[in-house]
Protein backbone atom coordinates (compact mmCIF):
# COMPACT_ATOMS: atom_id res chain seq x y z
CA UNK A 1 0.00 0.00 0.00
CA UNK A 2 1.05 3.62 -0.54
CA UNK A 3 1.56 5.67 2.58
CA UNK A 4 2.83 9.10 3.59
CA UNK A 5 3.61 8.32 7.22
CA UNK A 6 7.22 8.15 8.37
CA UNK A 7 7.72 4.56 9.53
CA UNK A 8 10.62 3.00 11.36
CA UNK A 9 12.41 -0.06 10.01
CA UNK A 10 10.51 -2.54 12.18
CA UNK A 11 7.20 -0.92 11.25
CA UNK A 12 8.08 -1.15 7.55
CA UNK A 13 8.90 -4.83 7.98
CA UNK A 14 5.49 -5.46 9.48
CA UNK A 15 3.81 -3.54 6.70
CA UNK A 16 5.63 -5.28 3.86
CA UNK A 17 4.72 -8.72 5.20
CA UNK A 18 8.22 -9.74 6.32
CA UNK A 19 6.78 -10.63 9.74
CA UNK A 20 3.82 -12.57 8.41
CA UNK A 21 0.52 -11.79 6.76
CA UNK A 22 -1.41 -11.27 9.99
CA UNK A 23 0.97 -8.59 11.21
CA UNK A 24 0.93 -7.08 7.72
CA UNK A 25 -2.85 -6.69 7.85
CA UNK A 26 -2.70 -5.38 11.42
CA UNK A 27 -0.11 -2.79 10.46
CA UNK A 28 -1.93 -1.88 7.24
CA UNK A 29 -5.09 -1.23 9.24
CA UNK A 30 -3.28 0.94 11.79
CA UNK A 31 -1.40 2.91 9.10
CA UNK A 32 -4.51 3.47 6.95
CA UNK A 33 -6.38 4.55 10.05
CA UNK A 34 -3.66 7.02 11.03
CA UNK A 35 -3.27 8.39 7.52
CA UNK A 36 -6.99 9.17 7.38
CA UNK A 37 -6.40 11.62 10.21
CA UNK A 38 -3.09 13.00 8.99
CA UNK A 39 -0.87 11.15 11.48
CA UNK A 40 2.79 11.65 10.58
CA UNK A 41 4.09 8.74 12.64
CA UNK A 42 3.26 5.92 15.01
CA UNK A 43 4.18 6.21 18.69
CA UNK A 44 4.74 3.39 21.20
CA UNK A 45 1.82 2.51 23.45
CA UNK A 46 2.70 3.40 27.06
CA UNK A 47 0.06 1.50 29.00
CA UNK A 48 -2.15 -1.59 29.01
CA UNK A 49 -5.05 -1.83 26.58
CA UNK A 50 -8.74 -1.66 27.39
CA UNK A 51 -10.96 -3.35 24.82
CA UNK A 52 -14.67 -2.87 24.21
CA UNK A 53 -15.42 -6.27 22.69
CA UNK A 54 -16.41 -8.57 25.54
CA UNK A 55 -19.37 -10.35 24.01
CA UNK A 56 -19.45 -13.63 22.16
CA UNK A 57 -22.14 -12.69 19.67
CA UNK A 58 -21.97 -15.24 16.84
CA UNK A 59 -22.78 -12.47 14.37
CA UNK A 60 -19.40 -10.93 15.13
CA UNK A 61 -17.74 -13.72 13.19
CA UNK A 62 -15.36 -11.18 11.72
CA UNK A 63 -13.89 -10.55 15.17
CA UNK A 64 -13.60 -14.22 16.12
CA UNK A 65 -11.94 -15.03 12.81
CA UNK A 66 -9.44 -12.26 13.37
CA UNK A 67 -8.73 -13.53 16.90
CA UNK A 68 -8.18 -17.06 15.55
CA UNK A 69 -5.74 -15.63 13.05
CA UNK A 70 -3.81 -13.85 15.81
CA UNK A 71 -3.69 -16.97 17.97
CA UNK A 72 -2.64 -19.18 15.06
CA UNK A 73 0.19 -16.72 14.38
CA UNK A 74 1.36 -16.96 17.99
CA UNK A 75 0.55 -13.29 18.55
CA UNK A 76 -0.37 -11.97 21.99
CA UNK A 77 -0.33 -8.51 23.53
CA UNK A 78 2.75 -7.27 25.35
CA UNK A 79 0.78 -6.18 28.44
CA UNK A 80 -2.26 -7.79 30.11
CA UNK A 81 -5.46 -6.03 29.06
CA UNK A 82 -8.94 -5.44 30.44
CA UNK A 83 -12.19 -5.72 28.53
CA UNK A 84 -15.82 -4.58 28.86
CA UNK A 85 -18.28 -6.49 31.09
CA UNK A 86 -19.83 -9.85 30.33
CA UNK A 87 -23.37 -9.79 28.92
CA UNK A 88 -24.94 -12.12 31.47
CA UNK A 89 -24.23 -13.92 34.73
CA UNK A 90 -26.99 -16.20 36.01
CA UNK A 91 -25.34 -16.48 39.42
CA UNK A 92 -26.19 -12.84 40.11
CA UNK A 93 -28.97 -11.95 37.65
CA UNK A 94 -30.92 -15.12 37.04
CA UNK A 95 -33.54 -15.15 34.29
CA UNK A 96 -36.38 -17.37 33.14
CA UNK A 97 -36.06 -20.12 30.49
CA UNK A 98 -37.10 -17.97 27.52
CA UNK A 99 -34.53 -15.30 28.27
CA UNK A 100 -31.91 -18.00 28.81
CA UNK A 101 -32.63 -19.48 25.40
CA UNK A 102 -32.31 -16.02 23.85
CA UNK A 103 -29.03 -15.35 25.69
CA UNK A 104 -27.72 -18.75 24.58
CA UNK A 105 -28.44 -17.86 20.96
CA UNK A 106 -27.33 -14.23 21.14
CA UNK A 107 -24.09 -14.83 23.03
CA UNK A 108 -23.53 -18.38 21.93
CA UNK A 109 -19.80 -17.89 21.49
CA UNK A 110 -19.20 -16.33 24.91
CA UNK A 111 -17.17 -19.19 26.40
CA UNK A 112 -15.15 -19.69 23.22
CA UNK A 113 -14.50 -15.97 22.89
CA UNK A 114 -13.32 -15.68 26.50
CA UNK A 115 -10.83 -18.47 25.77
CA UNK A 116 -9.59 -16.47 22.78
CA UNK A 117 -9.20 -13.36 24.98
CA UNK A 118 -7.27 -15.40 27.51
CA UNK A 119 -4.89 -16.69 24.85
CA UNK A 120 -3.97 -13.21 23.65
CA UNK A 121 -3.29 -11.84 27.16
CA UNK A 122 -6.43 -11.00 29.16
CA UNK A 123 -5.47 -9.69 32.63
CA UNK A 124 -7.44 -12.27 34.62
CA UNK A 125 -10.97 -13.64 35.07
CA UNK A 126 -11.98 -10.39 36.81
CA UNK A 127 -10.86 -8.21 33.91
CA UNK A 128 -14.44 -7.69 32.65
CA UNK A 129 -15.55 -4.11 33.40
CA UNK A 130 -16.12 -0.87 31.54
CA UNK A 131 -14.52 1.01 34.47
CA UNK A 132 -11.06 -0.56 34.30
CA UNK A 133 -9.54 2.59 35.82
CA UNK A 134 -11.06 1.98 39.25
CA UNK A 135 -8.45 1.44 41.99
CA UNK A 136 -9.54 -2.15 42.67
CA UNK A 137 -9.14 -3.08 38.97
CA UNK A 138 -5.90 -1.21 38.49
CA UNK A 139 -5.72 -0.48 34.75
CA UNK A 140 -4.88 3.16 35.50
CA UNK A 141 -2.75 5.05 32.98
CA UNK A 142 -0.66 8.05 34.01
CA UNK A 143 -1.04 11.59 32.75
CA UNK A 144 0.47 11.85 29.29
CA UNK A 145 0.49 8.08 28.57
CA UNK A 146 -0.24 7.22 24.94
CA UNK A 147 -3.07 4.68 24.84
CA UNK A 148 -5.10 2.69 22.34
CA UNK A 149 -8.34 2.30 24.26
CA UNK A 150 -11.90 1.82 23.18
CA UNK A 151 -15.12 1.82 25.25
CA UNK A 152 -16.35 5.38 25.01
CA UNK A 153 -16.85 5.90 28.75
CA UNK A 154 -13.35 4.62 29.54
CA UNK A 155 -11.68 6.69 26.82
CA UNK A 156 -13.32 9.92 27.94
CA UNK A 157 -12.38 9.20 31.58
CA UNK A 158 -8.77 8.37 30.73
CA UNK A 159 -8.38 11.53 28.65
CA UNK A 160 -10.25 13.94 30.88
CA UNK A 161 -9.85 12.82 34.49
CA UNK A 162 -6.48 11.03 34.25
CA UNK A 163 -4.93 13.21 31.55
CA UNK A 164 -3.83 10.20 29.50
CA UNK A 165 -4.01 10.30 25.70
CA UNK A 166 -6.27 8.07 23.66
CA UNK A 167 -8.39 8.63 20.62
CA UNK A 168 -11.87 7.14 20.52
CA UNK A 169 -10.79 3.92 18.90
CA UNK A 170 -13.26 1.49 17.53
CA UNK A 171 -13.39 -2.07 18.78
CA UNK A 172 -10.74 -4.16 16.94
CA UNK A 173 -8.74 -1.04 16.01
CA UNK A 174 -7.57 -0.85 19.64
CA UNK A 175 -6.64 -4.54 19.51
CA UNK A 176 -4.64 -4.15 16.31
CA UNK A 177 -2.79 -1.14 17.77
CA UNK A 178 -1.96 -3.40 20.73
CA UNK A 179 -0.78 -6.13 18.37
CA UNK A 180 1.68 -3.82 16.61
CA UNK A 181 2.49 -2.04 19.90
CA UNK A 182 1.96 1.38 18.39
CA UNK A 183 -0.74 3.94 17.89
CA UNK A 184 -1.02 6.65 15.21
CA UNK A 185 -0.24 10.10 16.57
CA UNK A 186 -3.18 12.37 15.86
CA UNK A 187 -6.15 13.97 17.61
CA UNK A 188 -6.10 13.54 21.38
CA UNK A 189 -2.55 12.23 21.27
CA UNK A 190 -1.30 15.68 20.30
CA UNK A 191 -1.27 18.93 22.32
CA UNK A 192 -3.17 20.72 19.56
CA UNK A 193 -5.90 18.09 19.56
CA UNK A 194 -6.67 18.66 23.23
CA UNK A 195 -7.80 22.27 22.93
CA UNK A 196 -11.43 23.13 23.71
CA UNK A 197 -13.95 24.10 21.01
CA UNK A 198 -16.71 25.05 23.45
CA UNK A 199 -17.00 27.01 26.64
CA UNK A 200 -19.82 25.41 28.62
CA UNK A 201 -21.06 27.56 31.48
CA UNK A 202 -22.94 25.60 34.13
CA UNK A 203 -25.28 28.03 35.87
CA UNK A 204 -27.67 25.70 37.66
CA UNK A 205 -28.91 26.61 41.13
CA UNK A 206 -28.04 23.18 42.53
CA UNK A 207 -25.61 20.38 41.66
CA UNK A 208 -26.81 19.16 38.26
CA UNK A 209 -27.61 15.49 37.75
CA UNK A 210 -24.34 14.18 36.22
CA UNK A 211 -26.06 12.01 33.64
CA UNK A 212 -28.37 14.79 32.38
CA UNK A 213 -25.60 17.37 32.29
CA UNK A 214 -23.43 14.99 30.26
CA UNK A 215 -26.32 14.29 27.95
CA UNK A 216 -27.08 18.00 27.43
CA UNK A 217 -23.47 18.87 26.65
CA UNK A 218 -22.95 15.75 24.50
CA UNK A 219 -25.97 16.49 22.34
CA UNK A 220 -24.78 20.09 21.89
CA UNK A 221 -21.06 19.67 21.17
CA UNK A 222 -21.28 16.18 19.55
CA UNK A 223 -17.57 15.23 19.22
CA UNK A 224 -15.98 18.56 20.10
CA UNK A 225 -14.05 19.24 23.28
CA UNK A 226 -15.92 21.26 25.93
CA UNK A 227 -14.29 23.37 28.64
CA UNK A 228 -16.81 23.34 31.48
CA UNK A 229 -16.98 26.12 34.06
CA UNK A 230 -19.18 26.40 37.13
CA UNK A 231 -18.96 22.76 38.17
CA UNK A 232 -16.29 23.38 40.79
CA UNK A 233 -18.97 25.30 42.72
CA UNK A 234 -20.75 21.97 43.19
CA UNK A 235 -17.87 19.49 43.13
CA UNK A 236 -15.15 21.49 44.84
CA UNK A 237 -11.71 22.13 43.38
CA UNK A 238 -10.13 18.77 44.23
CA UNK A 239 -10.44 15.46 42.43
CA UNK A 240 -11.96 13.65 45.39
CA UNK A 241 -13.57 10.22 44.97
CA UNK A 242 -16.97 11.94 44.81
CA UNK A 243 -15.76 14.27 42.07
CA UNK A 244 -14.19 11.40 40.09
CA UNK A 245 -17.40 9.37 40.33
CA UNK A 246 -19.45 12.35 39.18
CA UNK A 247 -17.12 12.93 36.23
CA UNK A 248 -17.21 9.21 35.36
CA UNK A 249 -20.99 9.30 35.04
CA UNK A 250 -21.09 12.66 33.30
CA UNK A 251 -18.44 11.47 30.85
CA UNK A 252 -20.35 8.33 29.95
CA UNK A 253 -23.36 10.45 29.01
CA UNK A 254 -21.16 12.89 27.07
CA UNK A 255 -19.71 9.99 25.09
CA UNK A 256 -22.97 8.16 24.38
CA UNK A 257 -25.40 11.06 23.86
CA UNK A 258 -22.70 12.71 21.78
CA UNK A 259 -19.27 11.44 20.84
CA UNK A 260 -17.13 13.39 23.27
CA UNK A 261 -13.71 11.87 23.93
CA UNK A 262 -12.24 14.62 26.08
CA UNK A 263 -13.57 17.37 28.31
CA UNK A 264 -11.95 19.82 30.69
CA UNK A 265 -13.49 21.01 33.94
CA UNK A 266 -12.30 24.37 35.18
CA UNK A 267 -10.11 24.08 38.33
CA UNK A 268 -10.62 20.32 38.50
CA UNK A 269 -9.29 18.13 35.68
CA UNK A 270 -5.49 17.92 35.23
CA UNK A 271 -5.05 19.99 32.08
CA UNK A 272 -7.61 22.60 33.15
CA UNK A 273 -5.71 23.04 36.40
CA UNK A 274 -2.50 23.63 34.46
CA UNK A 275 -3.59 25.66 31.48
CA UNK A 276 -6.98 26.98 32.58
CA UNK A 277 -8.91 28.85 29.89
CA UNK A 278 -5.81 28.95 27.69
CA UNK A 279 -7.13 25.55 26.59
CA UNK A 280 -9.94 27.31 24.71
CA UNK A 281 -9.33 27.61 20.99
CA UNK A 282 -9.48 31.07 19.41
CA UNK A 283 -12.90 30.62 17.88
CA UNK A 284 -14.75 28.78 20.64
CA UNK A 285 -18.51 28.67 20.95
CA UNK A 286 -20.48 29.08 24.16
CA UNK A 287 -23.28 26.95 25.63
CA UNK A 288 -25.03 27.88 28.86
CA UNK A 289 -26.64 25.15 30.94
CA UNK A 290 -29.11 26.46 33.49
CA UNK A 291 -32.04 24.87 35.32
CA UNK A 292 -34.39 25.42 32.36
CA UNK A 293 -31.98 23.81 29.90
CA UNK A 294 -31.49 20.80 32.20
CA UNK A 295 -35.24 20.34 32.43
CA UNK A 296 -35.70 20.74 28.65
CA UNK A 297 -33.13 18.02 27.95
CA UNK A 298 -34.59 15.70 30.59
CA UNK A 299 -38.10 16.12 29.17
CA UNK A 300 -36.87 15.42 25.62
CA UNK A 301 -36.05 11.74 26.26
CA UNK A 302 -38.45 9.41 24.44
CA UNK A 303 -40.17 6.79 26.61
CA UNK A 304 -39.79 3.41 24.95
CA UNK A 305 -41.93 1.40 27.35
CA UNK A 306 -45.09 0.02 25.76
CA UNK A 307 -47.10 1.47 28.62
CA UNK A 308 -45.55 4.60 30.11
CA UNK A 309 -47.48 4.02 33.36
CA UNK A 310 -46.25 0.40 33.73
CA UNK A 311 -44.80 -0.78 37.03
CA UNK A 312 -41.04 -1.26 36.56
CA UNK A 313 -39.93 -4.88 36.68
CA UNK A 314 -36.24 -4.22 37.07
CA UNK A 315 -33.98 -1.36 38.03
CA UNK A 316 -30.38 -1.07 36.84
CA UNK A 317 -27.93 1.23 38.59
CA UNK A 318 -24.36 1.21 37.36
CA UNK A 319 -23.81 1.89 33.66
CA UNK A 320 -20.91 2.63 33.64
CA UNK A 321 -19.93 0.31 36.49
CA UNK A 322 -20.10 1.82 39.98
CA UNK A 323 -17.03 2.58 42.06
CA UNK A 324 -16.72 1.07 45.54
CA UNK A 325 -17.77 4.39 47.08
CA UNK A 326 -20.84 4.50 44.82
CA UNK A 327 -21.88 0.93 45.62
CA UNK A 328 -21.65 1.73 49.32
CA UNK A 329 -23.60 4.97 48.88
CA UNK A 330 -26.35 3.38 46.77
CA UNK A 331 -26.95 0.52 49.17
CA UNK A 332 -27.12 2.96 52.09
CA UNK A 333 -29.47 5.28 50.18
CA UNK A 334 -31.74 2.38 49.24
CA UNK A 335 -31.84 1.20 52.86
CA UNK A 336 -32.66 4.73 54.06
CA UNK A 337 -35.43 5.16 51.48
CA UNK A 338 -36.93 1.77 52.28
CA UNK A 339 -36.91 2.67 55.98
CA UNK A 340 -38.57 6.01 55.23
CA UNK A 341 -41.39 4.13 53.49
CA UNK A 342 -41.64 1.46 56.18
CA UNK A 343 -40.39 -1.31 53.90
CA UNK A 344 -37.73 -3.95 54.52
CA UNK A 345 -36.89 -4.79 50.91
CA UNK A 346 -37.05 -3.27 47.47
CA UNK A 347 -40.40 -3.29 45.71
CA UNK A 348 -38.58 -3.57 42.36
CA UNK A 349 -35.85 -6.06 41.60
CA UNK A 350 -32.76 -3.85 41.82
CA UNK A 351 -29.33 -4.60 40.40
CA UNK A 352 -26.19 -2.59 41.23
CA UNK A 353 -23.53 -3.26 38.62
CA UNK A 354 -19.84 -2.87 39.31
CA UNK A 355 -16.47 -4.33 38.38
CA UNK A 356 -15.85 -7.91 39.59
CA UNK A 357 -12.90 -6.72 41.72
CA UNK A 358 -15.07 -4.02 43.30
CA UNK A 359 -17.91 -6.50 43.91
CA UNK A 360 -15.47 -8.88 45.61
CA UNK A 361 -14.13 -6.07 47.81
CA UNK A 362 -17.63 -4.89 48.74
CA UNK A 363 -18.88 -8.38 49.57
CA UNK A 364 -15.91 -8.81 51.92
CA UNK A 365 -17.00 -5.78 53.97
CA UNK A 366 -18.67 -6.56 57.26
CA UNK A 367 -22.38 -7.36 56.99
CA UNK A 368 -22.67 -6.48 53.31
CA UNK A 369 -24.02 -9.82 52.00
CA UNK A 370 -26.71 -9.75 54.70
CA UNK A 371 -27.59 -6.12 53.98
CA UNK A 372 -27.88 -6.81 50.25
CA UNK A 373 -30.11 -9.80 50.87
CA UNK A 374 -32.24 -7.92 53.35
CA UNK A 375 -32.77 -4.96 51.01
CA UNK A 376 -33.44 -7.28 48.08
CA UNK A 377 -30.61 -5.73 46.11
CA UNK A 378 -28.37 -7.71 43.77
CA UNK A 379 -24.71 -6.96 43.14
CA UNK A 380 -23.61 -7.99 39.67
CA UNK A 381 -20.85 -7.36 37.15
CA UNK A 382 -22.81 -7.79 33.94
CA UNK A 383 -23.23 -5.15 31.25
CA UNK A 384 -26.82 -3.88 31.60
CA UNK A 385 -26.73 -2.75 27.99
CA UNK A 386 -25.97 -6.20 26.65
CA UNK A 387 -28.53 -7.70 29.03
CA UNK A 388 -31.16 -5.37 27.60
CA UNK A 389 -30.30 -6.43 24.05
CA UNK A 390 -32.10 -9.68 24.80
CA UNK A 391 -35.48 -9.11 23.10
CA UNK A 392 -37.35 -10.63 26.06
CA UNK A 393 -35.58 -8.27 28.45
CA UNK A 394 -36.20 -5.32 26.13
CA UNK A 395 -39.96 -5.87 26.32
CA UNK A 396 -40.01 -5.36 30.07
CA UNK A 397 -40.26 -1.94 31.72
CA UNK A 398 -36.77 -1.37 33.08
CA UNK A 399 -35.83 1.74 35.03
CA UNK A 400 -32.32 3.15 35.17
CA UNK A 401 -30.34 6.22 36.19
CA UNK A 402 -27.99 5.66 33.24
CA UNK A 403 -28.27 7.90 30.25
CA UNK A 404 -26.08 5.53 28.26
CA UNK A 405 -28.43 2.64 28.95
CA UNK A 406 -31.39 4.83 28.02
CA UNK A 407 -29.74 5.78 24.73
CA UNK A 408 -29.11 2.24 23.53
CA UNK A 409 -32.04 0.29 24.94
CA UNK A 410 -35.70 0.52 25.94
CA UNK A 411 -34.73 1.27 29.54
CA UNK A 412 -36.25 4.46 30.89
CA UNK A 413 -34.17 7.14 32.52
CA UNK A 414 -35.00 8.51 35.96
CA UNK A 415 -33.07 10.89 38.16
CA UNK A 416 -31.32 9.40 41.20
CA UNK A 417 -33.92 10.58 43.74
CA UNK A 418 -36.76 9.26 41.58
CA UNK A 419 -35.03 5.90 41.18
CA UNK A 420 -34.89 5.54 44.96
CA UNK A 421 -38.62 6.25 45.24
CA UNK A 422 -39.34 3.72 42.48
CA UNK A 423 -37.28 1.08 44.29
CA UNK A 424 -39.24 1.70 47.47
CA UNK A 425 -42.72 2.09 45.98
CA UNK A 426 -42.58 -0.19 42.96
CA UNK A 427 -44.11 2.36 40.66
CA UNK A 428 -43.05 5.43 38.72
CA UNK A 429 -43.56 8.85 40.19
CA UNK B 1 -31.72 19.58 -10.83
CA UNK B 2 -28.56 17.74 -9.86
CA UNK B 3 -25.61 19.19 -8.05
CA UNK B 4 -21.97 18.12 -7.85
CA UNK B 5 -19.98 17.98 -4.63
CA UNK B 6 -16.31 17.17 -4.10
CA UNK B 7 -14.98 15.34 -1.09
CA UNK B 8 -12.08 13.17 -0.01
CA UNK B 9 -12.31 9.47 -0.86
CA UNK B 10 -11.59 7.34 2.21
CA UNK B 11 -12.63 4.06 0.59
CA UNK B 12 -12.68 5.00 -3.09
CA UNK B 13 -15.24 3.44 -5.40
CA UNK B 14 -17.87 3.92 -8.07
CA UNK B 15 -21.49 3.57 -7.04
CA UNK B 16 -24.93 4.87 -7.98
CA UNK B 17 -28.07 4.44 -5.93
CA UNK B 18 -30.55 6.03 -3.54
CA UNK B 19 -29.65 7.71 -0.29
CA UNK B 20 -31.06 8.26 3.17
CA UNK B 21 -30.14 11.37 5.08
CA UNK B 22 -29.34 11.97 8.73
CA UNK B 23 -28.99 15.65 9.63
CA UNK B 24 -27.64 14.63 13.04
CA UNK B 25 -24.80 12.28 13.93
CA UNK B 26 -25.66 8.64 13.24
CA UNK B 27 -25.26 6.42 16.28
CA UNK B 28 -23.91 3.30 14.58
CA UNK B 29 -24.55 0.82 17.38
CA UNK B 30 -28.05 2.11 18.11
CA UNK B 31 -28.86 2.18 14.38
CA UNK B 32 -27.72 -1.32 13.42
CA UNK B 33 -27.81 -3.39 16.58
CA UNK B 34 -31.41 -4.57 16.49
CA UNK B 35 -31.31 -5.68 12.86
CA UNK B 36 -27.83 -7.16 13.14
CA UNK B 37 -28.64 -9.12 16.29
CA UNK B 38 -31.81 -10.45 14.67
CA UNK B 39 -29.78 -11.56 11.65
CA UNK B 40 -31.92 -9.52 9.24
CA UNK B 41 -31.02 -9.45 5.57
CA UNK B 42 -32.22 -5.89 5.33
CA UNK B 43 -31.53 -3.69 8.34
CA UNK B 44 -33.78 -0.81 9.31
CA UNK B 45 -32.46 1.85 11.66
CA UNK B 46 -33.35 1.08 15.27
CA UNK B 47 -32.08 4.33 16.81
CA UNK B 48 -35.07 5.83 18.57
CA UNK B 49 -33.14 9.06 19.12
CA UNK B 50 -32.61 9.72 15.42
CA UNK B 51 -35.90 10.86 13.86
CA UNK B 52 -34.23 11.25 10.44
CA UNK B 53 -33.24 7.59 10.13
CA UNK B 54 -35.45 5.70 12.59
CA UNK B 55 -37.30 2.81 10.91
CA UNK B 56 -35.72 3.45 7.51
CA UNK B 57 -33.77 0.84 5.53
CA UNK B 58 -29.99 1.31 5.76
CA UNK B 59 -28.84 -1.81 3.92
CA UNK B 60 -27.60 -1.09 0.42
CA UNK B 61 -28.20 2.65 0.73
CA UNK B 62 -25.87 5.61 0.62
CA UNK B 63 -26.15 7.15 4.07
CA UNK B 64 -25.54 10.91 4.03
CA UNK B 65 -24.56 12.23 7.43
CA UNK B 66 -22.35 14.71 9.27
CA UNK B 67 -20.52 11.96 11.23
CA UNK B 68 -21.15 8.93 13.41
CA UNK B 69 -21.52 9.10 17.17
CA UNK B 70 -21.93 6.83 20.19
CA UNK B 71 -20.33 3.63 21.42
CA UNK B 72 -16.85 2.60 20.38
CA UNK B 73 -18.28 -0.69 19.17
CA UNK B 74 -19.45 1.45 16.23
CA UNK B 75 -16.58 0.63 13.90
CA UNK B 76 -16.76 -3.07 14.63
CA UNK B 77 -20.50 -2.99 13.99
CA UNK B 78 -19.87 -1.30 10.63
CA UNK B 79 -17.24 -3.90 9.78
CA UNK B 80 -19.60 -6.71 10.67
CA UNK B 81 -22.60 -5.48 8.68
CA UNK B 82 -20.33 -4.71 5.72
CA UNK B 83 -18.74 -8.16 5.84
CA UNK B 84 -22.18 -9.78 6.01
CA UNK B 85 -23.40 -7.73 3.05
CA UNK B 86 -26.11 -5.97 5.05
CA UNK B 87 -24.37 -2.66 5.65
CA UNK B 88 -24.78 0.63 3.84
CA UNK B 89 -23.36 0.65 0.31
CA UNK B 90 -21.83 4.04 0.86
CA UNK B 91 -21.19 6.58 3.60
CA UNK B 92 -21.14 10.23 2.55
CA UNK B 93 -19.94 12.58 5.27
CA UNK B 94 -20.52 16.30 5.10
CA UNK B 95 -17.83 16.78 7.76
CA UNK B 96 -14.50 15.08 8.30
CA UNK B 97 -14.96 11.39 9.04
CA UNK B 98 -14.83 10.40 12.72
CA UNK B 99 -12.48 7.78 14.16
CA UNK B 100 -15.15 5.10 14.71
CA UNK B 101 -16.52 5.16 11.19
CA UNK B 102 -13.02 5.32 9.72
CA UNK B 103 -12.01 2.31 11.79
CA UNK B 104 -15.04 0.37 10.61
CA UNK B 105 -14.69 0.94 6.89
CA UNK B 106 -10.92 0.32 7.00
CA UNK B 107 -11.38 -2.93 8.96
CA UNK B 108 -13.97 -4.11 6.44
CA UNK B 109 -11.63 -3.26 3.56
CA UNK B 110 -8.42 -4.83 4.94
CA UNK B 111 -9.79 -7.90 6.76
CA UNK B 112 -12.96 -8.74 4.83
CA UNK B 113 -12.32 -7.27 1.40
CA UNK B 114 -15.69 -5.53 1.77
CA UNK B 115 -15.79 -1.98 0.42
CA UNK B 116 -18.19 0.55 1.87
CA UNK B 117 -17.58 3.40 -0.56
CA UNK B 118 -16.75 6.30 1.74
CA UNK B 119 -16.25 10.00 1.05
CA UNK B 120 -15.84 12.72 3.66
CA UNK B 121 -15.63 16.51 3.70
CA UNK B 122 -18.52 17.05 1.27
CA UNK B 123 -19.55 20.22 3.09
CA UNK B 124 -22.63 21.58 4.84
CA UNK B 125 -24.27 22.47 1.52
CA UNK B 126 -24.24 18.78 0.58
CA UNK B 127 -26.23 17.83 3.67
CA UNK B 128 -28.68 20.70 3.06
CA UNK B 129 -29.20 19.59 -0.55
CA UNK B 130 -29.67 15.82 -0.32
CA UNK B 131 -33.01 14.27 0.57
CA UNK B 132 -34.22 10.75 1.28
CA UNK B 133 -34.59 8.71 -1.92
CA UNK B 134 -32.44 11.06 -4.00
CA UNK B 135 -30.10 9.31 -6.44
CA UNK B 136 -26.39 9.81 -5.80
CA UNK B 137 -23.50 8.90 -8.09
CA UNK B 138 -20.08 8.51 -6.50
CA UNK B 139 -16.80 8.55 -8.43
CA UNK B 140 -13.48 7.13 -7.18
CA UNK B 141 -11.98 10.62 -6.90
CA UNK B 142 -14.58 11.62 -4.30
CA UNK B 143 -16.94 13.45 -6.64
CA UNK B 144 -20.57 12.98 -5.66
CA UNK B 145 -23.46 13.95 -7.93
CA UNK B 146 -26.79 14.22 -6.15
CA UNK B 147 -30.25 14.69 -7.61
Amino acid sequence: MKYMMKLKAEEKEMLDGSKGDTLRKAMETVVRFGETFGAKRLVPIDHNLHMVTSMGIPLLGTVFGLMDELIAGGISLARPFTVDPRPFDYSTVNVGPLKKIAFRIMYGRQAAYEKQLDKIGLKDKNAFTCACYLDEVGNIPKKGDALAWSESSAVVYANSVLGARSNRNSGVIELLCGVVGRVPEFGFLTDAGRGADWLVEVKTTKKPEAQVLGSAIGMKVIEDVPYITGLDKHLGARLTQDAKDYLKDMGAALASNGAVGLYHVDRLTPEARERKKALLKKKFRTYVVDDAEMERVYRSYPVMWKRPDARPKLCFIGCPHLSLAQVRAWLAAIEDTLAKHGRRSAAVRTVLTTAPDVADAFRRESGVPQRLASAGVTLSSICPLMYMNNPFCAKEPVATNSNKLRTYTTARYFKDDDILEIIAKGRTI
Amino acid sequence: MSKIFKGRPIIPGEWTGPCVVSRQGMNTLASFQKGALAGKKSIVCSDQNNPDLYDKVLTGMAVCLPKTIGSTTGGMVLQTVAARGVGPAALLFSERIDSLAAGGVILAKVWNNADVVTVDGLGEEFLRFVEDGMLVTIKPDGTVTAG
